[in-house]
């Protein structure tokens, strides 16, 4: 029995690939993408409760997936990670639409904590 | 060492700053005086120049003719009182019979007539062939002298008639004779003799009234006075000159340096008499007697080079301030620019470098999770404890790795946001972070006493960062090693933060302690630009705030940033 199901979008096959097995010993349903528009696309296939969304993305920026997603799932909270020690580094601003943000490398505890929240708050 | 600036590790200064330095614009602000002074001070100096050497020549010319008047006017004066009685004379001996000359009473009779229409007669005398005074009228008792051995009768016997230089003779005063020879009728030759009052002749020159600097006086062709010199003294003296040549009865005038100050010396031989008329016209050195002449030039002169050089060292003083603020403030700002490039410089490549490392270091951080996860879920896992361990110490090492990326973003991030809010404490340890080699390896304390509720405050992260890392920087390198830097911040009042950073380093000595803000000083010597605390200082109080600084040569010292919670714009 899941507790809840998460999409994660990364580039990164190693990271989300670990991310995926290591969420599912914690009871948590979770699917990679490794682009955007695929991320996209397994949205409009399966039912998620929440997304981990890379900012940095080859192709489609993360940001303009964010956009795409809430547009599509309006409801559907969207955790943002980036690649960068702090968000606040004045190159690429958090948009507004993001629940919260994460930064690498990420505490698992903290994420499925963050994860929680964004789907209470819905 | 004394703890100086150092914004950020420093080389030798640019060219650009050395040139900056004070003895620089001393050296400008001289020469610019010292040539400006010349070219404007040299057409004066030129002009003045040539008005002097005119006055001399127009001086010299005056003194010439001045000379050159006196010794016509006096030459035909004297002339005229000589001949006038030689003629008086030569009447007599020529009209009257041999007899009625041959008598004393006659003589006095003749000789009061003389003195009577002409004057300056002494006395009278006939002489014989023999030289004997036959007859004699006049104040002495000559009657019976013989004049034979005397140079004017061998000269009136040879020549008829003759004027005798001076002589005190028997009288005892200066006098001249004139002598006139006849024959009588029995063919024997005598002669008429008078004494002229040498007095006569003085009065003549007195008569002149001349000026303090002329001296007029005759001499005879021996170079004997024939009148009382102011120079050469008095009558029957030999003067030191050469007696002049005759020069066709004309007189001569010209220039003589000599014994006397600057001269012009003029003469002229007096017609049919042994005397030579002289004229010496004295004067002070050229440069005193135009000096008291053209005083108003002279005045003139000293006012305006006075005035010139004044003004001149008044606008180059302050054009080469001028200057010299201009290059500061040019300096730093390219200090403060080549300063804000390097940060931003590091903030890129600190994001690249998280970026890049960030990335991994995730990748790590979740398959060590992984590894970990499946120790501790799979029931029979080999070594589970050990395994367990050894993924904790990696996940360790992650997190080391992901301080230290955050802390370069951190302190890398934002150089163009002016106002943010900021914890003083995590700006001051963020800064400190970036000499932690340094303080490790020389065993450096940093102590923090900052109170952990402290507010935050409102300014520019960027610039407070350089504020500090610069005031760090020096009091490491002021410290030994082994030293300590005690960083505290107090409140005053509420809206006020003083940040405190004491060293106990070699400290700062007095003299150096009321320069340390100036810009370009620098105890570092060539190694320093001097810009760095000038720079601190101003943006600390651009940033509303002042900076204090109190120092014990030897023990160390402290330095005092007052940053306002809120910042307050002033100008720049």
């Amino acid at each position: 029995m899941y507790k809840f199901r998460v999409l994660l979008i990364d580039d990164e096959e190693e990271l989300v690939s670990a991310l995926v097995e290591r969420l599912s010993y914690r009871d948590i349903d979770s699917e990679f993408a490794l682009t955007g528009p695929e991320g996209i696309d397994k949205m409009r296939q399966s039912v998620f409760d929440v997304v981990v969304l890379d900012l940095k993305l080859p192709g489609m920026d993360g940001t303009e997936v964010l956009s795409r997603i809430k547009k599509e799932h309006p409801d559907i909270p969207v955790l943002m990670i980036t690649g960068h020690g702090s968000v606040a580094n004045g190159q690429e601003e958090i948009p507004a639409q993001a629940f919260d943000f994460l930064s690498k490398p990420i505490n698992l505890e903290d994420l499925i904590k963050k994860m929680q929240e964004a789907i209470d708050s819905g | 060492m004394v703890r100086e600036d150092k914004p950020a590790p420093a080389p030798a200064p640019s060219p650009e700053v050395a040139r900056l330095r004070v003895p620089r614009y001393r050296r400008l602000r001289r020469n610019s005086v010292l040539v400006t002074s010349l070219v404007a001070l040299f057409p004066l100096l030129i002009l003045t120049v040539f008005n002097y050497l005119q006055d001399q020549e127009a001086y010299k010319a005056e003194s010439r003719f001045a000379v050159s008047r006196v010794l016509s006017n006096t030459k035909r004066t004297l002339e005229f009182v000589i001949e006038e009685r030689r003629s008086a004379l030569s009447l007599i001996i020529n009209e009257r019979p041999c007899e009625d000359l041959c008598s004393d009473e006659d003589l006095k009779n003749i000789l009061k007539n003389l003195t009577h229409s002409f004057g300056g007669f002494i006395d009278l005398g006939l002489v014989d062939s023999e030289g004997i005074q036959e007859f004699y009228a006049g104040p002495y008792d000559l009657k019976g002298v013989n004049y034979k051995n005397q140079d004017w009768f061998h000269e009136v016997i040879l020549r008829g008639s003759y004027v005798s230089d001076v002589f005190l003779g028997y009288r005892d005063i200066p006098h001249f004779v004139i002598a006139l020879k006849n024959e009588r009728e029995d063919g024997s030759i005598f002669i008429l003799r008078a004494t002229i009052d040498m007095e006569l002749v003085n009065r003549e020159i007195y008569s002149l009234d001349m000026d303090r600097e002329t001296d007029a006086f005759i001499i005879n062709h021996k170079g004997v006075l024939q009148t009382a010199s102011l120079i050469y003294g008095n009558v029957l003296d030999t003067v030191n000159f050469d007696v002049p040549a005759h020069f066709r009865g004309r007189e001569v005038v010209e220039e003589r340096g000599g014994g006397i100050n600057w001269a012009m010396f003029g003469y002229v031989y007096i017609n049919n008499s042994q005397f030579i008329l002289v004229t010496i016209k004295r004067q002070m050195t050229p440069f005193k007697h135009w000096l008291s002449r053209r005083s108003d030039v002279v005045w003139f002169l000293g006012v305006s080079i006075t005035l010139v050089l004044l003004l001149i060292f008044y606008f180059t003083t302050n054009l080469v301030k001028q200057l010299r603020d201009a290059d500061l403030k040019r300096a730093k700002a390219f200090h403060n620019v080549e300063y804000t490039n390097k940060m931003a410089t590091i903030g890129r490549m600190a994001a690249g470098v998280a970026h890049e490392i960030n990335n991994p270091l995730a990748i790590i951080n979740e398959k060590a999770g992984l590894l970990k996860d499946l120790a501790t879920f799979t029931e029979d896992f080999p070594k589970k404890e050990k395994t367990a361990k050894l993924v904790d110490s990696i996940l360790n090492s992650v997190e080391r790795c992901s301080k230290v990326t955050r802390r370069l973003l951190g302190f890398a991030r934002r150089m163009d946001v002016p106002q943010e809010l900021i914890d003083m404490k995590n700006l001051l340890e963020e800064v400190v972070s970036f000499q932690t080699t340094e303080v490790a390896t020389r065993n450096i304390a940093i102590n923090y006493d900052i109170s952990e509720d402290l507010p935050t405050i409102e300014s520019d992260r960027g610039q407070l960062q350089q504020v500090f890392l610069n005031i760090i920087n020096n009091a490491i390198a002021a410290v030994p090693d082994g030293g300590h830097i005690d960083i505290s911040i107090v409140r005053p009042s509420d809206n006020i933060f003083d940040v405190i950073i004491k060293d106990n380093g070699a400290g700062i000595s007095k003299e150096n302690l009321e320069h340390i803000f100036e810009p370009f000083f620098s105890t570092k010597g060539e190694f320093g630009t001097g810009l760095g605390l000038s720079i601190t200082h101003d943006i600390v109080e651009r940033l509303g705030g002042k900076i204090a600084v109190k120092s014990e040569f030897g023990k160390g010292t402290v330095f005092t940033i007052t940053i306002p919670q809120k910042r307050v714009e002033i100008g720049g």
